[in-house]
């Protein structure tokens, strides 16, 4: 099963080799892994995708609790949940293709962020299921570079 | 308020935690520090390797129940305290490892002697710290010190650039620590002691699985006193002996790999096991799904990482052994369902079919004529210093025998490597109890191969006035291995003989000690009179049997009820 982690932890030097350490050492997985600064300097936030089962991620959720760094750990994936991922593809676009190419990032909403004589290189945001089809439709056009960000999750505000 | 340097403070502040003793090996990094040791009553003791200084800082530890403290130059100082920290870490040991570091200018510089400590100790510290800042100085020592000690101890480790030593800084005042990430639980939740209680009063067949945490929590009384109370058998880890005395009639002895016949078989067929800081490691449960395969189970741990690790657990208690024992005792004391006596009624079968396997697999050995048994010389050790020695050990055949026939009736008096495993551990360990309780007898039980791990230390002992005394249990083989050789691998004996030794009558002579040898039996009891009776440091070399066997023994691998018996 798929889990997303929401960590909140001090940001200190070496806190994400902690985090990054406990994963290798123990033998669990990270699939994703996305870190940065919160509105308080002091503090970032994780986002990490990882896979087991239950069991597992109980102890991967105590482990990271325990390390001495980590404020809060929590299991997002359990509720409803907002996830983001953006792509960067440099897509071949020669005569023949460009069109379609274009077309296809407009059914994904996507935008065309560098242009060359060969080349468009597209941003596409969305969850982890909307990259993967972008991805799988313009592979035979001809990705010929694609670099991701990883998934940022935010848990659901309560409605009431 | 008056500036000082960093090095002052650094004493100063140790001073204020209670240290009366520093394990260390001075260089260039800590120089500073080493020249303002001159200036305190903090005894600092010099070893002769730094893994030495660690293990003795962390023997210090498990006999006092304090934080030890070892002090480390940079680079190799502190990689060859690496074994020593996760030593300590295996087995929650609180100790503070300070070492030097170089110059912040220089770090990342591959500087002489610079070595990233703080990234190699990370996967084997609770938690460790490089002071980049000097006015973080003081406050983090205080956090390690706090750290080691609380919660589920461990070493913390903190790095001291020597610059930042080297600098003015103001000593800030003493307050309260508290960490925002770190709350360790150390009250038990008043549901969950209902529940485990109810669950005690339904069992028909308890079990109760002492750990070390019982030991580290300082819980030996109330763990004593609930057992009593509802008459349920008690077995232990490694970890775990002297929780409960050992020359109780409830104590099974330790159970697992070499545990007794009857600790395996009653925790096999229990249908209620109580553990007690412990943490279900694979030399105490054998093959997982044949282990306590009916029971309903308790586990009171104060690490949440502990509980339903290895083995699912029915009724979860986070908390402080100590607290959720005495919680527990309150609960039956007040309630009227229980009553001791029909409670111990109501488990007389249960009992006398536990004492059935004890009497049909009791611990034993094979008499050989005048051959010594090692079994022997630990028992005439037991008999000769009344079970009241502080006992180390090394590790392998050595230490399992001296888990199995020395009966420890008192926490803190076994003093072994247990999650680790580290040969060489148990004479610097020895070491740091004795200059801890110099009034003791602390005896290292220890192999031929494994005291050569360490045994740099013995200068260290004559050096500083710890007479302790040695027993090797010679028998020319690193011989667990070659036991599972003899067992598993055909008798194919790869690299176990210890073809060369060192005379070690002469090698304790070599060091200003006494060294006394026994080849029979007969010999054995004179000899250990003479190594009490002395007040300096000796060594006993006992030639034993050479292909002698640690059993009861579960194969790796196998359930738990799958011995091999003597």
């Amino acid at each position: 099963m798929k889990h997303t982690l929401s960590v909140l932890l001090q940001n200190k030097p070496g806190a994400l080799s902690r985090v990054t350490g406990l994963f290798s050492g123990r033998g669990f997985n990270i699939e994703s892994l996305c870190v940065a600064e919160t509105l308080d300097p002091k503090v970032s936030c994780m986002t990490l995708v990882t896979r087991g089962q239950n069991h597992i991620i109980e102890q991967i959720t105590k482990q990271l609790h325990k390390l001495i760094d980590v404020i809060k750990v929590t299991d997002i994936s359990e509720g409803e949940f907002v996830e983001r991922e953006m792509v960067l593809i440099r897509v071949k676009a020669e005569a023949n293709t460009r069109a379609e190419v274009l077309r296809v990032i407009d059914i994904f909403r996507g935008k065309v962020v560098d242009v060359s004589p060969t080349t468009y290189t597209v941003e596409i945001t969305g969850p982890e299921s909307k990259i993967k089809a972008v991805i799988d439709i313009l592979r035979p056009i001809g990705i010929k570079e694609i670099i991701r960000t990883g998934t940022i999750a935010l848990a659901r505000a309560p409605k009431k | 308020m008056a500036k000082m340097t960093g090095a002052q403070a650094i004493i100063k502040c140790l001073k204020e935690e209670g240290v009366r003793i520093i394990f260390g090996f001075p260089g260039g990094a800590v120089i500073d520090l080493y020249d303002e040791l001159l200036n305190t009553d903090i005894k600092h003791i010099l070893v002769r390797h730094e893994q030495g200084a660690v293990h003795a800082a962390d023997g210090y530890a498990r006999a006092t129940g304090d934080v030890g403290v070892a002090l480390l130059t940079s680079g190799p100082g502190a990689t060859n305290g690496v074994t020593a920290i996760a030593t300590a870490y295996a087995d929650s040991i609180p100790i503070v490892v300070l070492t030097g570091q170089v110059p912040t200018a220089l770090i990342g510089n591959d500087a002489f002697q610079e070595v990233d400590i703080v990234g190699i100790t990370r996967p084997c510290t609770k938690h460790n710290y490089l002071v980049s800042n000097p006015d973080d100085l003081v406050q983090t020592i205080r956090e390690a010190f706090y750290l080691a000690a609380t919660g589920r101890p461990g070493p913390v480790l903190v790095d001291l650039p020597k610059d930042v030593v080297a600098s003015m800084i103001t000593y800030p005042e003493k307050k309260k620590i508290k960490m925002q990430t770190y709350q360790p639980n150390y009250e038990p939740h008043p549901g969950q002691i209902e529940k485990a209680c109810k669950g005690i009063l339904a069992a028909k067949r308890p079990v109760v699985y002492v750990g070390g945490g019982v030991i580290l929590s300082n819980a030996s009384k109330e763990l004593t006193e609930l057992a009593h109370k509802i008459s349920a058998p008690v077995t232990m880890t490694l970890m775990g002996l002297g929780g409960f005395p050992g020359t109780d009639k409830q104590s099974l002895g330790m159970l697992g790999m070499h545990g007794s016949y009857a600790a395996n078989m009653s925790v096999a067929k229990s249908d209620l096991l109580i553990a007690v800081g412990a943490r279900f490691d694979d030399r105490v449960t054998g093959r997982l799904d044949a282990f306590a395969p009916h029971a309903k189970v308790i586990h009171i741990d104060i690490d949440p990482t502990s509980i339903s690790k290895n083995v699912k657990v029915d009724i979860p208690i986070v908390a402080d052994c100590r607290a959720a024992l005495q919680a527990m005792n309150t609960w039956f004391d007040k309630s009227s369902e229980f009553d001791p006596k029909t409670s111990a009624e109501k488990l007389q079968p249960w009992l006398a079919e536990i004492a059935d396997w004890q009497k049909k697999h009791p611990l034993t050995y094979l008499e050989k004529g005048d051959v010594i048994k090692p079994q022997y010389v630990v028992q005439q050790l037991h008999e000769l210093t009344g079970g009241d020695a502080i006992i180390t050990t090394e590790v392998g055949q050595n230490q399992m025998w001296a888990a199995q026939f020395y009966k420890f009736n008192k926490p803190r008096h076994l003093l072994t490597s247990g999650g680790l495993g580290t040969m060489g551990y148990g004479l610097p360990a020895a070491i740091g109890a004795k200059l801890a309780f110099p009034d003791a007898t602390v005896i290292d039980i220890a192999g031929d191969g494994s005291i050569q791990m360490n045994i740099q230390e013995l200068a260290t002992a004559k050096q500083w006035g710890a007479p302790v005394k040695v027993a090797i249990l010679n028998n020319g083989y690193l011989g667990m291995v070659r036991q599972w050789q003899e067992l598993f691998y055909n008798r194919r004996y790869s690299a176990t003989p210890m073809e060369v030794t060192p005379d070690f009558v002469e090698l304790a002579r070599a060091y200003g000690a006494v060294g006394l040898r026994a080849k029979t039996k007969a010999e054995v009891v004179p000899v250990i009179k003479e190594a009490l009776a002395s007040d300096n440091l000796v060594i006993m070399d006992f030639v034993i049997e050479r292909e002698e066997g640690v059993f009861p023994m579960v194969p790796a691998g196998k359930a738990t009820t799958e011995m091999l018996l003597v």
